[in-house]
C-alpha cells in the first residue's frame, strides 16, 4: 500500500521506489568515486600494497566495456533478426533447421575456446573478442526473432493478405510489431550476456571492465576482482531496468483494461 | 459479377474444389454451405486469390482474376473472418483504416469514413474508436471486423464464417446488421458458414457443397421445398423443414390488419417461426402485432401459418 500522496511527494515517492535510478546512480558513483574507497579496501584486505585498480580510470574502462558490447550486440542483433526472418520466410524456411543446428553449436562453444581459436589467427586485440562476443550472442536474439513469428497467429497473417497488405507491408505493419516484445526479450537476453561476457575479452588483450578482474585473479588481488566485477554487475542490472523500459513501452497497448478509465491512463503514463 | 466456370483446385492430390461452375450476379448475397472439407473456404478464397484456382475460368466483373494485381484486388473486395482477425496492436480507428489507408486516401476522409462505419454498426464513434480489439466484447470486435471489411467502399465482401464464434444472441443481432447493411448498400455479399440456420435466414442464394462439388445451389424456399436428394433434404435438417419454411416469412405478410384482439403483442418484424413459438408458449390462437414503433397493426391468427406456403 503506497500512502496517499499528491504533487512533488507523490512524484519523489514513485522515482524513490523505481530501482532504474537507483542502479545508475550506483553504478556513476562507483565508476567515479572507486579510489575514494582506497581505505575501505584497505581496511578489508591489509595484506595488499594497491588496494584499488588503477592502470586505468573506471570510466575508460566502462566507455571501453560498452563500447564492445555495444559493438558486438548491434552486429549480433542485425545478423540474428535478419537470419530469423529470412527463415521464417518461404525463401528460406527450408534452412531453418540447419541454422537452428549451427545456432545451437555456436552456443555451446565456450566463448573462452573461440578466443583461444581465433586469437592465434587473427592476432589479440578486440577483433578475436568481437568474432567470439557476436557468435555467442546471436542465438538468443535469432531463436526470439523465430519465437516471435511463429506466435503471430496464422488467422492475422491471412486476414493481412486479404485485406491487400503486400508481403512487406504485413511484415513491418503487422507481424513485426506483434513479434516484437518476443524479439526484444531475446535480444534482452543476449545484451545482458554479453555485459558478463565481455570481460573474458581482457584474456586477449582488449581493455574492458575484465582487465581488473584478470589481472586481479592472476596476481592474487582480490579487491580488483571485486572492483571490475560489481562494475560489470551494476553496468548488466542498469541496463536489464532499461529494457524492462523499453518493453512495458512496446506493449502498453496490451496493458490496456477495458475500460475508460483505463484509456485515460494509459494517455496519462504516455504523456508524462 | 463473380463467375466460376469449371474451376478446379487440387491439394495433395485431392480435388478439393472440382469443376465448380457457379454465377453469382452482382448484388446478391450468395451463402456458400456445406460441412468441413468441402470445398466451401477454398471457393470463397479463390475469388481474392489468397488460394489460387488450378484449372478453369474465375471471373471477377468480366475479367479473369488472374489478370489482376493481387493486392489491388484484394483491396477492391472486403474481407472479414472470425473476430480473432482484427489486429491486437492498432485501435478499433486503426484497424478499420487499414485499406484506405492502403489505397492513400487522405486523412480528413479517412476519418470520416471511420464515424460514418462506426454509426453504421451503432458503436458510439467517440466512445469506441481509440479503443484495442481486446477491450471489445465479441460481439463488437466482429462489428469493427465488418466494418473494416466495408471501410474502402469495395465492389464485393467475402466473408468466411463470420459470426461463427459469437453466442447464439449477438450472432442473431449481427446477421439482422448484416441484412440491413445488404439492403442498404446492395453490395455482392458471399459468405461461407456451416450454419443451417444462419444460410437460410440470410441468403438469397445458397450453394450447397460437399467434397469440392455443388449439390444444390437456389433460393432458401427451393431448398426446403424441393431438396435435390436425401444429402440435401439432412442437412436442411430432414424433420425441421417446416419450422425453418416458416422461419423465412414475416409476421408482417400474414397479419389480419382489419382485427384488433388484446394481450401481448408480438412485433410484425417477427419470423412466423418465433410467432409459432409464442402461440405455442401462451396457449392461445391469436395474437396482436404492433408495428416497429409499437402501433398497433393487426391480428395473427394460429391457421394463417398455414397459409401460402411453397
Amino acid at each position: 500500500m503506497s500512502p496517499p500522496l499528491k504533487g512533488w511527494p507523490k512524484a519523489l515517492w514513485r522515482v524513490a521506489g523505481d530501482p532504474l535510478p537507483w542502479s545508475f546512480a550506483a553504478l556513476v558513483a562507483l565508476t567515479l568515486g572507486m579510489p575514494a574507497l582506497r581505505p575501505l579496501f584497505a581496511a578489508l584486505f591489509p595484506e595488499l600494497d594497491r588496494p584499488v585498480y588503477q592502470q586505468d580510470s573506471f570510466a575508460a574502462l566502462v566507455m571501453a566495456h560498452l563500447s564492445m558490447v555495444a559493438l558486438s550486440s548491434a552486429i549480433a542483433i542485425a545478423g540474428g533478426v535478419l537470419l530469423g526472418l529470412w527463415v521464417c520466410r518461404p525463401a528460406g524456411r527450408a534452412f531453418r533447421p540447419l541454422f537452428e543446428s549451427l545456432l545451437a553449436m555456436s552456443q555451446s562453444f565456450p566463448p573462452v575456446a573461440v578466443l583461444a581459436v581465433a586469437a592465434p589467427i587473427i592476432g589479440f586485440g578486440e577483433a578475436p573478442a568481437l568474432i567470439a562476443l557476436v557468435l555467442y550472442g546471436l542465438l538468443p536474439i535469432a531463436q526470439g526473432t523465430m519465437a516471435g513469428l511463429d506466435s503471430v497467429p496464422a488467422s492475422t497473417r491471412e486476414v493481412a493478405q486479404g485485406l491487400g497488405l503486400d508481403t512487406w507491408q504485413s511484415l513491418y505493419k503487422v507481424e513485426l510489431p506483434l513479434a516484437a516484445p518476443v524479439i526484444l526479450s531475446g535480444i534482452r537476453t543476449s545484451v545482458i550476456i554479453n555485459i558478463g561476457t565481455a570481460t573474458i575479452a581482457s584474456t586477449v588483450g582488449a581493455k574492458t571492465l575484465g582487465s581488473p578482474i584478470i589481472i586481479g585473479l592472476s596476481g592474487f588481488n582480490t579487491a580488483y576482482v571485486i572492483q571490475g566485477a560489481v562494475l560489470v554487475a551494476l553496468l548488466a542490472i542498469t541496463s536489464d531496468q532499461l529494457f524492462g523500459r523499453l518493453e512495458e513501452r512496446l506493449g502498453a497497448w496490451r496493458t490496456r483494461d477495458a475500460t475508460d478509465a483505463g484509456a485515460a491512463r494509459f494517455v496519462q503514463v504516455s504523456g508524462r | 459479377m463473380i463467375e466460376f466456370s469449371r474451376v478446379s483446385k487440387v491439394f495433395d492430390g485431392r480435388k478439393a474444389v472440382d469443376e465448380l461452375d457457379l454465377v453469382i450476379p452482382q448484388g446478391e448475397l450468395a451463402v456458400l454451405i456445406g460441412t468441413s472439407g468441402s470445398g466451401k473456404s477454398t471457393t470463397l478464397k479463390m475469388i481474392n486469390r489468397l488460394v489460387e484456382y488450378d484449372a478453369g475460368t474465375l471471373r471477377f466483373a468480366g475479367e479473369d482474376v488472374r489478370h489482376f494485381h493481387p493486392e489491388t484486388l484484394r483491396r477492391r473486395m472486403g474481407y472479414a473472418i472470425q473476430s480473432i482477425g482484427l489486429f491486437p496492436h492498432w485501435t478499433v480507428e486503426q484497424n478499420i483504416a487499414t485499406v484506405p489507408q492502403l489505397l492513400h486516401w487522405p486523412k480528413p476522409r479517412i476519418r470520416d469514413r471511420v464515424t460514418e462505419l462506426l454509426e453504421l454498426l451503432h458503436l458510439e464513434p467517440g466512445q469506441y474508436r481509440g479503443r484495442f480489439p481486446h477491450q471489445l466484447s465479441g460481439g463488437q470486435q466482429q462489428r469493427v471486423g465488418v466494418a473494416r471489411a466495408l471501410a474502402a467502399d469495395p465492389d464485393v465482401l467475402l466473408m468466411d464464417e463470420p459470426f461463427g464464434a459469437l453466442d447464439p444472441v449477438t450472432r442473431a443481432a449481427l446477421q439482422e446488421e448484416l441484412r440491413r447493411i445488404h439492403a442498404l448498400s446492395g453490395k455482392t455479399i458471399v459468405l461461407v458458414t456451416h450454419d443451417i440456420d444462419e444460410a437460410l435466414g440470410l441468403g438469397q442464394r445458397i450453394v450447397l457443397m460437399e467434397q469440392g462439388r455443388i449439390v444444390q445451389q437456389g433460393s432458401p424456399l427451393e431448398l426446403l421445398t424441393h431438396p435435390a436428394s436425401d444429402f440435401v433434404r439432412d442437412f436442411v435438417g430432414r424433420s425441421d423443414i417446416g419450422i425453418k419454411l416458416l422461419a423465412l416469412d414475416r409476421v408482417a405478410d400474414r397479419t389480419r390488419h382489419d382485427e384488433a384482439v388484446g394481450g401481448e403483442p408480438i412485433a410484425s418484424s417477427s419470423t412466423l417461426r418465433e410467432a409459432l413459438s409464442a402461440f405455442i408458449t401462451r396457449k392461445v390462437d391469436r395474437l396482436p402485432v404492433v408495428d416497429e414503433q409499437g402501433r398497433p397493426a393487426g391480428t395473427l391468427h394460429f391457421c394463417d401459418l398455414l397459409e401460402a406456403q411453397a
